[in-house]
């Protein structure tokens, strides 16, 4: 997996890019999120736009990653979802745990 | 004398990235078998699940460790065996990952995904204590050729 870091009007972007899963994507999800939050990002949001695949490794991270960022005294986003890992997250119900959107500016306009 | 089911063997260290190749194999076998991709998908996610546990809680990474994945592809199923070398666990001790109380816990849902995603799955136990999974998929029945000609009007 590769992740970028981007920022937007006072809200760090994190584009993923492949997989988040066991091994490696969910340690760089891991990484990429920590250090954003030890630079000072207290919102979040993690474009998954270009992410192919997630499995429940991946699944743990996300959630370690929303708690992370809530404990920093932030919030955290999930952008352009692609439909299968949509489809995990409403069977594991952890959909209803994140703030989901379709759009970026919507995303970076919930923050204010 | 009869044809014997086609079956592909898998065998992998105990690395984590050794998991993509299982995945590689699934699913191309699933695709060959005319899986659709959102139910390949769902399959392959499950294989993975159980290919993890056994790296991971069966063999705990150990390198000398082998996972063995099987997928026998029969008339109706496509059953996929993953054998480790572990100590065995009860999967009835794994707590409901839908409960409130446990939906923020980062682990806890690979089996719940495997059960969710195959039409059937057995947990086995041999006498070394090694966990065999055996999931179970329904292959998709080949879609019925035209009868067109009888159709086409004169």
């Amino acid at each position: 997996m590769k992740t970028s870091v981007r920022n937007r009007e006072g809200i760090t972007i994190i584009d993923l890019q492949g997989k988040i899963t066991i091994g490696e994507g969910d340690v760089m999800l891991r990484d990429a999120v920590h250090e954003a939050v030890a630079a000072g990002s207290s919102n979040i949001v993690l474009n998954m736009k270009k992410t192919s695949k997630m499995d429940s490794s991946g699944m743990g991270e996300l959630i370690a990653a929303h708690e992370k960022v809530k404990a920093s005294g932030g919030m955290l986003r999930l952008l352009n979802l692609p439909e299968n890992i949509l489809n995990v997250l409403g069977v594991t119900q952890l959909i209803t745990v994140f703030d989901v959107f379709d759009d970026e500016d919507e995303a970076i306009a919930s923050f204010k | 004398m009869t044809t014997p089911e086609p079956t592909i063997h898998v065998r992998i260290g105990s690395r984590f990235e050794d998991i993509e190749l299982v995945d590689l194999v699934a699913a191309a076998a699933l695709t060959h078998l005319g899986f659709e991709e959102e139910v390949a998908d769902k399959v392959c996610l499950a294989i993975r699940e159980a290919v993890a546990n056994a790296v991971q809680h069966g063999n705990r990474l150990e390198p000398d460790k082998i996972t063995q994945v099987v997928l026998a592809i029969g008339k109706e199923d496509l059953e996929i065996e993953i054998k480790d070398e572990g100590g065995g666990f009860d999967p009835e001790s794994v707590p409901n990952p839908l409960a409130a109380e446990n939906l923020l816990k980062p682990t806890g849902r690979g089996i719940f995904l495997m059960r969710r995603f195959v039409d059937a799955i057995d947990f086995e136990f041999d006498d070394s204590g090694a966990t065999v999974v055996k999931l179970r998929k329904r292959i998709p029945e080949p879609p019925k050729p035209s009868n067109s000609e009888s159709e086409v009007e004169i």
